[in-house]
């Protein structure tokens, strides 16, 4: 089995967002970057799994700076075999899709994992880019992952329920909540990270497609209205005739 | 200008379905349908009232295929010459929009909640809820995936004509082994009303006090994500920035601090209201209505106030 697992950085889930530049940037000051959680706790340890049962190769992909490595670096240490990076910056889905695709298609894999959305831009688009650049099968926002042989079974939840799907590989596979626990990385694990290939690949010529022009935040909320813990009468009244909501 | 909005729809008509072809004739243009799921042709027809000039349907497609739809759409697309194609960002969206970006080289909002401004940018909800950016596209034709419940369906027109559609799409490549529908139980996306509870709750037999509010007023039920984690709830139910995020008209939410990650998934409510025995719980920032009180006599209180709203003409 070969395995690629797409991450990307985010803010940490705590990071206060502020923007710069008259709201056109995202303001860095104080961030702490993580990898992204959906990559890392599901689409990373779902495919650290079965390596470990299948056998073969998990290798991890991000398209970004020489910044980016420290969580290329972390997703080593949970155990990937090995990195790559693209080293550009990743400009819009389409942009980092093809980036990766254009990899992929080179090398050969089986399986190829990320997470369902990011937590910055929360697009859920680069895994579905990424299948049709290969002309692959795509399954969105899989909560589990079974592989016997060439078949990979796959549960979804759809409105209301769930949904088992089987389909064969090549096969992309964008991953949510459910798939697996997440993995800290022991100290045996953050030594070898240090040693593990990490391969730097020139980005080829890609034009984005869409741009964000401008950012801002959510008007502040009015102020909170209290209500006796007694009067819930006040509370369905208020819900009803002020609210509009019951 | 051209529209085509994509509908999938199995045995009814969603909401969000409504919504995408409404938010298309609030934009303005020849709206064409392109429709996959079971729903007859008559119901179909209805999406005239919404906006819609025609609908082409295609039912050999499969949902679960995204390489079909995508082939079903682009030749739809290419038919009707279509500038822009609108979906519902759901769970289809998520998985063929993108491959249709790359496909026809078009540029993909995803998550928008508001129709294109005066120079074509689109309003999307960023960093899990925390701020919003705008976003242009740079390509010819432009998608956009609408997050549902952003944009409230008007009915206007009269019933359109349906037409059967070829949408090409061969064999599918992904079978279907097993669909588990749970009989009556409110989705979550798709709940107007939603009653949550978190930690303070205390235990899994605490729940039916929950669930007692949420039937009385027709809700459903949500729970934070270490309820989910130890077991107390199912998964289905975390919402949050790591599990689903929703966007009802009423969010409650009792013994849940407001954790910046729960926070995350559920600031898009219209109305949230708060019930946590800590007045400085971080919850209480976020909230319209709050309730310095212990969900165990809270909640039962509020169920029987509501119960006897109901029961009141109004
Ligand atoms: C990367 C990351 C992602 C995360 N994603 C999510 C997510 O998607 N969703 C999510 O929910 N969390 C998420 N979390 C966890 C989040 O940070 C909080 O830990 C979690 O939301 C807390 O859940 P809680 O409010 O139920 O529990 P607690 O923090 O334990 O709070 C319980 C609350 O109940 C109140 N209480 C106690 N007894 C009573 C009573 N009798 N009546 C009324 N109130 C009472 C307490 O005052 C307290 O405010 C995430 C965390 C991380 C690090």
């Amino acid at each position: 089995m070969k395995i690629l697992v797409c991450i990307s950085k985010s803010p940490d889930t705590t990071s206060k967002i502020a923007f710069t530049d008259g709201n056109k940037q995202f303001d860095e000051n104080g961030v702490q970057y993580i990898v992204n959680p959906y990559d890392e706790w599901y689409a990373l340890v779902r495919g650290l799994e079965l390596k470990e049962t299948l056998g073969g190769n998990l290798t991890i992909i991000t398209v970004g700076n020489v910044a980016d490595e420290a969580i290329i670096r972390k997703a080593l240490a949970i155990g990937a075999d090995d990195a790559v990076r693209i080293d550009a910056d990743p400009k819009d889905a389409y942009y980092t899709a093809t980036q990766i695709a254009e990899y992929a298609k080179s090398n050969g894999f089986d399986l190829i994992l990320t997470g369902k959305e990011t937590i910055n831009y929360n697009g859920s688009q680069v895994a579905g880019m990424i299948a049709e650049a290969l002309d692959l099968p795509f399954v969105s926002l899989a909560t589990k992952l079974e592989i016997n042989g060439t078949t990979a079974r796959m549960e979804q939840e759809i409105v209301g329920g769930i949904q088992v799907v089987e389909a064969n590989l090549p096969l992309v596979v964008s991953c949510a909540k459910g798939m697996a626990e997440q993995r800290i990385p022991n100290m045996r694990g953050i030594m070898a990270a240090r040693t593990k290939p990490l391969t730097v690949v020139a980005p080829a010529a890609v034009e984005e497609l869409t741009a964000y022009v401008e950012y801002g935040l959510p008007a502040a909320k009015s102020a909170v209205k209290m209500i006796d813990p007694n009067n819930m009468d006040e509370l369905v009244a208020l819900l009803h005739n002020e609210a509009k909501v019951i | 200008m051209n529209i085509l909005v994509y509908i999938n729809s199995s045995n009814h008509l969603a909401k969000s379905a409504l919504e995408a072809v409404a938010y298309a004739k609030k934009i303005g243009g020849t709206i064409t349908v392109v429709a996959t799921g079971s729903v007859d042709d008559a119901t179909l027809g209805t999406l005239g009232e919404y906006g819609a000039q025609k609908v082409l349907v295609d039912r050999s497609v499969s949902t679960e295929d995204s390489q079909q739809v995508t082939r079903l759409i682009a030749k739809a697309a290419e038919s009707t010459g279509a500038e822009l194609i609108v979906f519902s960002h759901d769970l289809v969206a998520k998985a063929v929009a993108p491959r249709l970006s790359v496909r026809l080289k078009a540029g993909l909002i995803s998550g928008a909640v508001d129709v294109p401004n005066a120079n074509g940018q689109v309003k999307v909800n960023v960093f899990s809820g925390k701020a919003f950016g705008f976003v242009s596209v740079k390509s010819a034709t432009k998608i956009i995936s609408l997050l549902p419940n952003s944009f409230q369906p008007e009915k206007s027109g009269s019933a359109c004509a349906v037409e059967a559609f070829d949408g090409g799409a061969g064999a599918s490549v992904i079978k279907v082994v097993e669909t588990k529908i749970p009989e009556g139980e409110i989705p979550l996306p798709e709940a107007e009303l939603v009653v949550s509870a978190g930690r303070g709750l205390k235990g899994p037999e605490n729940w039916g006090m929950v669930e007692d509010l949420a039937k009385v007023l027709g809700a459903a039920t949500a729970c934070s994500r270490p309820v989910a984690d130890i077991g107390w709830r199912p998964h289905h139910e975390h919402v949050g920035q790591t599990g689903v995020a929703i966007r009802p008209n009423l969010y409650i939410a009792a013994g849940i601090s407001g954790a910046i990650q729960h926070l995350a998934g559920v600031n898009g409510s219209k109305v949230i209201v708060v019930i946590n025995t800590d007045p400085e719980a971080p919850f209480f920032k976020a909230a319209d209505y709050g309730v310095v009180g212990d969900a165990f006599e809270v909640l039962p209180k509020l169920t029987e106030a509501v119960k006897k709203f109901r029961s009141t003409p109004h």
